[in-house]
């Protein structure tokens, strides 16, 4: 069978959040250049808006005031009442879903850049929320294949349960962008300057399918989320053990049956309790203390897409 | 050179404290772990205490509730003279608290030593730090340390400017130091830095003990590093970030920073050279706690000194027949 051109709408309106989380520094300073000086992320016949999603957190170098951004992007917190009562991110994702949503409607932007930072050893991470979305594995490929020899991995956490409501699923396709390992708090030149290229290379790529170019057939390696995993806690709660050395830093690097996940404080070690190979993603990210999660199990598979080219032309 | 006295009586009340900054996880897990499990401090001659320093920072996993602990412990804050008010901030009240438990200071009653354990950002490695080379026991110390961990660098950080108080939770103690061990993000616990705390603390209680039961130490040279100043990143005129640390200069704590050298690089894309006219040794370099505190790096300079024997402990006199 010969393949065929899926027609998709031109993109028109697309943002780029910075400081979603307040202290992952590299996105919070971008988008601060880029709102006194735009010119890098213009493209021709596009709006690209640069945006701080959480001013206060921002302000007080901390990833949130009252709760996780990043989770409140669900169809009941958009819906709550206004009231002085809702944690100050509630209401910061009402005011987000009224600039550049609603979600779910033809209203909403068409693409939202959420850049973030990780603790984790992740290097650069694209995330992907929908595995059937030919646009975005077609613009994960193209930033994956400009960014070579540089790594760049996707995260695909489309799951029943483990999918959370993010800021940028407001848009008709979400892209989240994960760069690490850089502490909170800090911002790292060499990890601003992997960001700054990918963000080129989306938009690249957006400029490209508007022009009309024909993107052929691709595939993609991608590490879907199967199961996050805690500390081991003791009687109070509190955690009895750390990431194994031989696992700290190893994020996407195959973890085998058996082999060392925590040690605990009196010396001992725990392995994997898993009958087959994953991929850990997330070891060690500072903000999951809070969350029980020491990291992530993932599986890799291969995602597919059809061809694609713009109705434009 | 002026020494400080040295101890003539063994150190028998020795603290160790954790979380004095509450994201600083090393300090902070060893801490808690020790006051549940205690026999690890443990030593013929003495037990150490530990301390978990600021409970309620650490609780909500930030440096400080109110201000920074660790700049707390001045006679403003301490002395009788200052009435204390429900309104004084959290950590100025902890400060009194710890004064009681661990001082008061520069009193005969404080503790003979006080380590304080802390986590950097910065690419410091393994940092002792201490308030001036006139203190001759912990400079005795430092060696100590450093002879036993002769695979990996282990840097003298002396911090008191000349004629400034001291400000932190070891100065309550008649003499003491911190351990510095980056780089490691706040919040964040590693097993490779928890573990190298881990031999450290216990290095530090056994050369008290060599001391305690009678060990002398020999005159030596010794290397420290010394601040000179300290450089804020480039700003905005609303005080944003205009840039930030160079690659150049990230990750190079303690290395020779040339005239002339990188130092920043604008958001822009143009580089900021350092325009000193002397070769010096930064520290510190982007640690996040510092960002508030307008310092990008701390300049230093590299000191060589002699230290003077540190003499056996005469035994006590026993009682006659």
């Amino acid at each position: 069978m010969t393949s065929f051109h899926v027609a998709e709408e031109p993109i028109k309106k697309v943002a780029v959040f910075g400081g979603t989380h307040g202290n992952e520094l590299t996105g919070v300073f971008l988008v601060k250049h880029w709102l006194e000086d735009g010119a890098e992320i213009q493209r021709a016949g596009l709006e690209v808006k640069p945006f701080i999603s959480n001013p206060r957190a921002v302000k007080k170098c901390s990833r949130y005031i009252d709760c996780d951004l990043n989770r409140v992007f669900d169809i009941e917190n958009l819906g709550k009442n206004r009231s002085e009562d809702l944690p100050y991110e509630v209401r910061r994702a009402q005011e987000i879903n009224h600039l550049f949503g609603p979600k779910d409607s033809e209203d909403a932007y068409d693409v939202i850049f959420d850049l973030h930072n990780t603790t984790s050893n992740m290097g650069c991470t694209l995330i992907l929320e929908d595995s059937k979305s030919d646009f975005l594995i077609q613009m994960f490929h193209y930033i994956k294949t400009s960014l070579a020899p540089l790594p760049c991995y996707v995260y695909l956490i489309e799951h029943h349960s483990l999918k959370y409501a993010t800021t940028r699923s407001i848009a008709k396709y979400p892209v989240g962008i994960e760069v690490g390992p850089q502490p909170q708090g800090v911002l790292r030149a060499d990890i601003l300057d992997q960001m700054r290229k990918m963000i080129k290379h989306a938009l690249d790529f957006i400029q490209h399918f508007n022009e009309g170019k024909a993107f052929p057939p691709c595939a993609i390696e991608v590490y879907k989320i199967m199961e996050k995993v805690d500390y081991p806690r003791n009687e109070s709660g509190d955690i009895a053990a750390c990431i194994h050395p031989h696992l700290q830093d190893q994020d996407w690097k195959p973890l085998t049956p058996g082999a060392p996940v925590f040690l605990t404080f009196d010396g001992k070690t725990i392995p994997l309790d898993e009958g087959c190979t994953v991929y850990p993603v997330f070891v060690n990210e500072a903000a999951y203390y809070e969350k029980k999660e020491a990291f992530a199990k993932t599986t890799k598979i291969t995602l597919n897409a059809g061809s694609i080219c713009s109705s434009l032309h | 050179m002026c020494s400080l006295p040295v101890p003539r009586e063994p150190l028998h009340r020795v603290a160790v404290t954790g979380g004095t900054h509450g994201n600083e996880m090393s300090g902070v897990c060893l801490a808690q772990h020790w006051l549940r499990m205690p026999r690890e401090l443990q030593r013929p001659s003495f037990s150490a205490t530990p301390v978990l320093a600021n409970p309620e920072a650490t609780a909500a996993c930030r440096r400080y509730v109110s201000r920074d602990l660790n700049r707390a412990f001045t006679s403003s804050f301490l002395s009788h003279s200052t009435r204390a008010t429900p309104e004084d901030p959290y950590e100025v009240k902890r400060a009194r608290e710890l004064n009681q438990l661990l001082g008061p200071k520069a009193s005969g009653r404080a503790f003979d030593f006080i380590l304080d354990l802390h986590n950097t950002t910065a690419n410091m490695g393994t940092c002792l730090i201490a308030d001036s080379v006139h203190n001759v026991f912990t400079m005795h110390l430092c060696r100590h340390l450093q002879l036993q961990t002769p695979d990996m660098p282990c840097r003298v950080f002396l911090y008191q400017a000349p004629g400034e108080e001291t400000y932190s939770i070891n100065s309550v103690a008649k003499n003491g130091m911190a351990l510095e061990l980056g780089p490691q993000p706040q919040g964040v616990l590693r097993a490779d830095l928890l573990s190298r705390m881990r031999s450290l603390v216990g290095a530090v209680l056994d050369f008290i003990e060599l001391f305690n039961q009678g060990t002398a130490f020999p005159a030596f040279e010794m290397e420290a590093y010394r601040t000179v100043s300290h450089v804020d990143f480039p700003r905005t005129e609303e005080g944003d970030l205009a840039g930030t640390v160079h690659p150049q200069l990230q990750d190079r704590d303690f290395e020779p920073l040339q005239p002339g050298a990188p130092i920043f690089q604008m958001f822009s894309g143009k580089d900021v050279h350092y325009e000193g006219e002397a070769t010096v040794y930064p520290v510190f370099i982007n640690e996040a706690a510092y960002y508030e505190k307008g310092i990008a790096f701390m300049q230093t300079e590299k000191l060589s000194f002699s230290v003077p024997a540190l003499p056996a402990l005469t035994p006590a006199p026993t009682p006659g027949p």
